[in-house]
């Protein structure tokens, strides 16, 4: 039933020809209350579907802007609990825009794989990514995720050759989320010469939505993506910006809204024409 | 594969998934598994391959050192009025503890690899500098992340893995401390995925690190085996190992697995105690979960977040423990006690004050539990210590809980 958000959430993108924008925000990031803000502003602001990151004390894929949006989370008391009770208040006015968790592995196993599924779907979640689970160490999880109808995507990357692949997109569902760069979140550029062919492999390997991140910060670069791929992700330029207006004293939700517009209008107006 | 192991055959793990039981495995971003599969393979080749042994024997003989001595420890075995005490001398290796054993196994196969760039964690130095220095040899750049608290503390080592031509690069990420360290590594690694070498120091990790690891350290449970059966003539009847990470443990503990009669004995870090929150002890006080691409016993908050360890010993002070420690533990075939700053500290001054010996730190954690060990094998028993590492290094900290000034 949750997959079907976001299966019909692509549907509709591939009706309309064009990319996805998935904006990710930390829950919990600056505080509870301005990520809840920031959440419920960002499909009015042009967000698709939306990543929401639980933080972790040890964020090992992550660059410094996301592990340092994590760090902030946790010192305003961040739990699992309360990113699911910022994802239920977020769904009270809004029943189409997907949801994606995204986070490490602990935290999922220290809830317990069953009673977190349980408890993400109940809350509205719709995805989930679990970005130190590869596929050989996630039957357990994948079992508990299928029974309370949450996708589970997976990631591919530059270093995940034509074999590999076949693994990593067994038992996936929704989309597939491909890592642009070798490396961490927020750091190298994704070069859009190099992702048009490794989106088209993973397209045809996964029959699924392909959605490109890491290291995508401007609109020009977001465009460029949104060419060639079904979804366009945003991470680290938007949680710096919640780190900068922090440091200038200013309003971290505002500004984040007004990047995240400006990074859709610019996905938007990409228009992939693609048959 | 997929053995199906007999209840006392221990040392044919882990399995073909890398796991010990329910510990170990492989968890790691996506863009790390082509590369930890591809040491998984480079390493089994290695292993099974007679050059790669005997090119690695010639190292550990004339350049660390080896074997080091099993020695009888009369005055220590007199204080405890037990059991008769060996001590394995792995604190007279080049560079002054076990880490080279393992540093000299992985450069051999990273230089198999042609891997061109060595990464390395530490914490208090000891690992870096013994990968710094098998990069000397070898001629390889090498680069040791090590947390910003760290380098400020552990200043004299750092100097030490420049002049041996390392960058020692301080992290300020989380706590700034080993496991920071060790997540920037990883980072290091996944951004540089064609060249680089990321030679882990403890037996943790995703696999095949911890059975690697293990494999280069298990030398000395190799040694101290023929060693006690040339000096008594049987086997001993209790190991004794201060456990961190837990790499020099693991490599005396190996050989002995399947010996039914020998008693196994870990010591953790108990830090400022157990009844607090200021130690370094995963099983006695953590539980399981996964961290640095293994399930393993950690300490952690209620939600799962990860603790900072704490123990006087910074060799020791480590949130985890390897995989196959948490598994021994849990099927029983070792035990895991524990040892205080202050035990570790009064400890390091007895062995010094009877056997002229000044023990690590770290050691001293195992020293500091003779009493309990000895009293477990009776008086015609014998016990090995593993005297993991020399305590030089560690002047300053006890010379500041001593109150003196050096």
């Amino acid at each position: 039933m949750t997959v079907s958000r976001i299966e019909a959430r692509f549907a509709r993108l591939k009706a309309e020809g064009r990319a996805a924008f998935v904006p990710y925000i930390m829950a919990g990031d600056p505080d509870a209350a301005t990520a809840l803000k920031i959440l419920k502003g960002l499909p009015a602001a042009g967000a698709d579907l939306i990543e929401v990151g639980f933080p972790f004390s040890d964020p090992m894929a992550e660059g410094p802007p996301i592990q340092r949006a994590a760090l902030r989370a946790l010192a305003a008391g961040t739990t699992l609990d309360t990113v699911l009770d910022t994802i239920r208040q977020f769904r009270e006015g809004d029943q189409e825009t997907p949801i994606i968790l995204m986070g490490y592995l602990n935290i999922v196993l220290n809830r317990g794989f069953k009673a977190f599924a349980t408890d993400a779907a109940a809350a509205g979640v719709d995805g989930l990514i679990v970005v130190d689970c590869p596929p050989e160490e996630a039957g357990p999880m994948a079992d508990a995720l299928d029974a309370a109808g949450v996708a589970l995507i997976r990631l591919a990357t530059p270093t995940t050759d034509d074999a590999r692949l076949k693994v990593v997109t067994a038992r996936t569902s929704g989309f597939v989320y491909y890592v642009s760069v070798a490396g961490v979140t927020g750091v190298k550029e994704a070069d859009a010469a190099a992702v048009a062919p490794a989106v088209a492999r993973v397209r045809a390997a996964s029959g699924l939505p392909v959605a490109v991140g890491f290291g995508i910060r401007t609109p020009e670069r977001a465009a460029a993506v949104a060419r060639v791929a079904d979804a366009v992700v945003v991470g680290s330029a938007l949680v710096d910006e919640i780190a900068d207006a922090i440091a200038q004293n200013r309003d971290a939700g505002a500004k984040v809204l007004e990047t995240a517009g400006a990074l859709a209008k610019s996905v938007r107006s990409a228009r992939v024409s693609r048959d | 594969m997929n053995t199906i192991a007999k209840p006392n055959d221990f040392s044919a793990y882990p399995d073909a998934h890398g796991r010990f039981g329910d510990y170990g495995g492989l968890y790691v971003p996506e863009i790390l598994m082509p590369l930890v599969k591809e040491l998984g393979e480079a390493y089994a080749a290695a292993k099974a391959d007679e050059g790669f042994q005997a090119e690695l024997g010639g190292f550990l003989k004339h350049y660390v050192g080896r074997p080091s001595p099993l020695y009888f420890a009369e005055r220590l075995t007199a204080h405890f009025g037990g059991a008769k005490i060996y001590l394995k001398r792995e604190e007279l290796n080049h560079t002054g503890a076990h880490k080279i054993n393992n540093c000299m196994g992985q450069i051999l196969l990273a230089m198999r690899m042609g891997k061109t760039r060595i990464i390395a964690e530490t914490g208090a130095g000891q690992h870096g500098v013994a990968t710094a220095t098998v990069c000397a040899r070898f001629g390889l750049p090498c680069v040791v992340y090590m947390g910003a608290v760290d380098v400020e503390r552990q200043a004299p080592n750092v100097l030490r893995m420049n002049l041996l031509g390392a960058e020692v690069r301080p992290v300020t990420s989380g706590a700034a401390t080993l496991k920071d360290a060790m997540n920037e590594a990883m980072r290091d690694w996944a951004t540089n995925v064609h060249d680089t070498y990321y030679l882990i120091g403890t037996a943790a990790g995703p696999h095949p690190y911890p059975a690697m690891v293990r494999d280069f350290q298990a030398v000395i449970g190799i040694e101290a085996k023929a060693q006690m059966l040339e000096a008594e003539g049987r086997l001993p009847d209790a190991v004794v190992a201060c456990v961190g990470g837990g790499s020099n443990a693991i490599g005396i503990f190996h050989p002995f697995l399947d010996d039914e009669s020998v008693k196994l004995f870990g010591v953790e870090a108990a830090g400022h105690g157990m009844d607090t929150d200021q130690h370094a002890a995963a099983i006695n006080g953590g539980r399981p979960g996964v961290l640095h691409g293994n399930k393993t016993y950690l300490l952690q908050d209620r939600d799962g977040q990860i603790l900072e360890a704490h123990s006087i010993s910074a060799g020791l002070d480590y949130p985890g423990i390897g995989p196959e420690h948490s598994w021994l533990h849990d099927v029983g075939r070792a035990t895991y006690l524990t040892c205080t700053d202050d035990e570790a500290l009064e400890a390091l001054q007895l062995c010094t004050r009877l056997e002229g010996i000044i023990p690590a730190l770290e050691s001293s954690h195992a020293l500091a539990r003779l009493d309990e060990v000895t009293r477990a094998v009776g008086k015609d028993g014998l016990v090995v210590l593993n005297l993991s590492g020399r305590g030089d290094k560690d002047l300053a900290t006890v010379a500041a809980h001593l109150g003196r000034k050096i």
